[in-house]
């Protein structure tokens, strides 16, 4: 598998991780993600690391690019189901991913991206 | 010739085990090792007979070298037994006056044999000697070893009860840390805290350090990881019982954390609680029939 896949999930994004990152895999998810973005203009990124079981530094930055690129392009990045023993070692390595938002579950994370979703809709119905 | 003449000695201390057993308790007793009660003096007769066929077998087969396969048994008797006494709580002299006070009988039974020129029985003793070191040297060994596991276990034992995470409701957990705050205890303090938001879904982590003695900068640091930690796993942090004294220190040190913090457990847990759109109030009509109830027994006083 040289690409992971990237669902389209209501306004949001869903991308679960299931195999090993390599760096490369890292890169193009960073480059897919980020031009899926901009085509479906989602307001959301939801990354499930659940069956993440390694990481390294190399990935902690890959996380943190990733929240940091689509804030620029408006959309709130939520990784959820990290293992204890991955944020372990993003802690020790000294990555604690502070741009990103966090949550237990997909399902916890789906609500927080709705949360912000919700808000910003009543935004825009505020302007109308 | 010296082979030879340490079959003579194992062959002495087989005929003269009548002898030499007797003594030998004898000098252990003295030497006070009933006296603390924790092994029987049947107990201690078995184990030194056993051990003296043992050494027989040893001098018969294997000469005067201790890592000769002929001592195995002998060797892993004096283990087994080291060992049992290092649980047992025996000091190591007492456990070294096991094989230590077995020289004078032997000698006396050496020194008695006729059939032995003057030299021959010299010789004999010094190879008896150097061996009968050896084998206390091997018991002291094993006795260190088995007293360090039993620090090592309960050391371990020591880490898993100072670290239990409390569950306090739906989504909130706590973890009252005590004591001092190092390295390997953060490392298990962090994978308790990390395994238990997983395993009850917490949403808050509350960290009581009533019980934390000293905040240096180091502990500081290791209360940021577990912190950061949950956070990547989905959960907040809050710190709460930070003590007055420890609360300067920190300050003084430059030391911040960038956490929420509260000054007692009670405070967290009431944050936590609003957090989870959950509040706790009183029940009026509760309290009333508490108080009336109270009423009469105070009366009754």
């Amino acid at each position: 598998m040289d690409r992971i896949p990237i669902l389209k999930f209501g306004n949001a994004l869903l991308v679960t991780i299931q195999v090993d990152m390599h760096d490369r895999l890292a890169t193009t998810l960073e480059e897919d993600l980020t031009s899926k973005i901009v085509e479906l203009s989602a307001k959301g990124v939801l990354i499930d690391i659940s069956a993440l079981e390694i990481v390294d530094s190399f990935i902690g930055r890959m996380l943190d690019n990733i929240a940091a690129v689509s804030r620029i392009l408006d959309a709130d990045t939520v990784v959820v189901g990290m293992r204890p023993a991955v944020a372990i070692t993003l802690v020790e390595l000294g990555l604690s991913l502070t741009g990103v938002k966090t949550a237990l579950n997909v399902e916890r994370g789906m609500a927080l991206i709705q949360a912000r979703l919700k808000t910003s809709d009543s935004e825009d119905d505020d302007e109308e | 010739m010296a082979g030879r003449n340490v079959i003579t000695v194992a062959e002495l201390v087989g005929s003269n085990e009548q002898i030499i057993l007797p003594q030998w308790v004898d000098l252990q007793k003295k030497a006070g090792m009933l006296q603390t009660g924790r092994i029987s003096e049947n107990e201690l007769v078995s184990q030194s007979r056993e051990f003296l066929h043992l050494l027989r077998d040893g001098l018969a087969t294997g000469g005067t070298d201790i890592s000769n396969p002929a001592y195995n048994p002998a060797r892993q008797m004096l283990g087994n037994l080291s060992r049992s006494r290092a649980l047992q709580g025996f000091s190591p002299s007492e456990t070294a006056t096991f094989i230590f006070s077995l020289k004078h009988p032997l000698f006396a039974t050496l020194n008695r044999n006729t059939a032995l020129s003057p030299t021959e029985a010299a010789e004999l003793t010094w190879a008896v000697t150097l061996l009968l070191d050896e084998l206390g040297l091997f018991t002291l060994e094993v006795f260190q070893k088995s007293r360090e596991e039993v620090i090592v276990r309960q050391q371990h034992e020591i880490a898993e009860l100072s670290t239990p995470v409390v569950k306090l409701w739906d989504g909130i957990v706590a973890l009252p840390l005590i004591g001092t705050l190092d390295s390997q205890r953060t490392q298990v303090v962090m994978e308790n805290l990390l395994q238990a938001i997983v395993d009850t879904e917490a949403e808050i982590a509350i960290i009581d350090i009533t019980g934390v003695p000293t905040v240096d900068t180091l502990t500081a640091q290791h209360l940021l990881k577990t912190v950061a930690a949950a956070r990547l796993m989905g959960a907040d942090c809050i710190i709460s019982g930070i003590r007055p004294q420890i609360a300067q220190t920190m300050v003084h040190l430059g030391v911040e954390l960038n956490v929420l913090s509260k000054a007692t457990l009670a405070d967290a847990l009431s944050v936590a609680l609003e957090r989870t759109g959950r509040a706790v109030t009183k029940l009026k009509k509760t309290a009333a029939v508490a108080n009336q109830n109270k009423m009469p027994a105070e009366k009754g006083q």
